[in-house]
């Protein structure tokens, strides 16, 4: 069955600050945001930033893959957002990969049509650490020249797998990393050299 | 236990349904102010479509949409109260969860009997409207003119 964790104290204005910094973040890959507002305790095996984004994001007509049998985030988001639980990695509007060995090959999600780009998968990848100013190099809208983003638990074959989401673009999908109360993201527009 | 999900359903109905003094009384007999809870859902308001079938019989048509307001807790002996009710009110619907969670692990026995007091207090109010709407009933009588 599952244990119901407690939703967003103040959903409106909590839902609200927490897609502004999401927004935020997306719009300027590789940095580092703390997102504000109070975070809910997750459900296992979630962290406190993508529960706090999944309450935000998800609802009733967007369907959520989890990477595994995870009874208490699923119920969680069930019972809070009334979101339909996937099998089927293509079928997500939102996909959660909670341990960063889960990640599947990102062409295995959504990538939207030619007509509809939008109708693609965003991924919340969970990781151990988000820190900006070293590690992998990005280029590309949102970052004036380059952007440094060191990710701490990154799965194996997760910048090969980036270049080639970045190569079917305008197709592909958007990538959020996080880690604790912190986020950070790569969308598809982004330039990613290890 | 077999019994236990109409009472349940019934102390729903009748919590939605009382007056707020009822309500409260209700909920200070089973020491509800005492117990600790952990607030899965705060009060929210919205809205649900209401749904119609003309003489109870026909097809289905949307009567329009009622505000609501629900609520869902959990109490420390880890049961899930869930509270609804009708309106923007948002510490009925909390007083509702929290008794909810408190009903399921109390002596049904005198759950019952509360809520079957409850129901007769509203049975009581719904009879006095109706008295006083009787009251005021107009008996048209027409001759017949042989038209048919």
């Amino acid at each position: 069955m599952g244990r119901i964790a407690a939703g967003l104290a103040d959903p409106v204005h909590d839902a609200q600050m927490q897609f502004r910094d999401l927004l935020w973040a997306m719009s300027r890959p590789g940095s580092v945001v703390v997102l504000r507002g109070g975070l809910p305790a997750p459900p296992e095996p979630l962290v406190p930033a993508a529960y706090a984004l999944l309450l935000g994001l998800v609802d009733g007509e967007s369907p959520v893959w989890l990477d595994g049998d995870h009874p208490d985030a699923s119920r969680s988001i069930r019972f809070h957002t009334g979101a339909s639980m996937v099998a089927e990695p293509g079928q997500a509007a939102f996909a959660v990969v909670t341990r960063a060995s889960g990640l599947l090959p990102l062409e295995r999600f959504a990538q939207g049509s030619h007509d509809y780009p939008d109708r693609s998968c965003t991924v919340i990848l969970q990781v151990d650490h988000l820190a900006a100013g070293a590690g992998l190099k990005l280029r590309g809208p949102g970052i004036a020249g380059t952007a440094r983003l060191e990710i701490g638990g990154a799965p194996e074959g997760l910048v090969p797998g980036l270049q080639a989401n970045r190569r079917r673009f305008p197709l592909g999908v958007d990538l959020v990393l996080a880690a604790g109360r912190s986020i950070a993201c790569l969308p598809r527009s982004t330039d990613v050299e290890a | 236990m077999t019994e236990l999900p109409s009472l349940r359903v019934r102390w729903l109905q009748a919590l939605a349904l009382a007056s707020d003094a009822e309500a409260e009384r209700f909920g200070q007999s089973f020491g509800v102010g005492d117990a600790a809870f952990e607030l899965l859902r705060a009060p929210e308001v919205g809205l649900v479509m209401a749904r119609g079938r003309a003489g109870g019989t026909g097809t289905a048509f949307n009567l329009g949409e009622v505000t609501v307001t629900r609520c869902a807790v959990r109490s420390s002996g880890d049961r899930i109260g869930i509270g609804w009710v009708q309106g923007r009110r948002l510490e009925r619907a909390r007083l509702i969860a929290r008794l909810d969670a408190l009903l399921q692990s109390a002596p049904s026995k005198a759950v019952d009997a509360a809520v079957t007091e409850l129901e007769a207090a509203r049975a009581e109010r719904q009879a006095a409207t109706a008295r006083k709407a009787g009251a005021t009933r107009v008996e048209f009588f027409t001759l017949v003119r042989g038209e048919d």
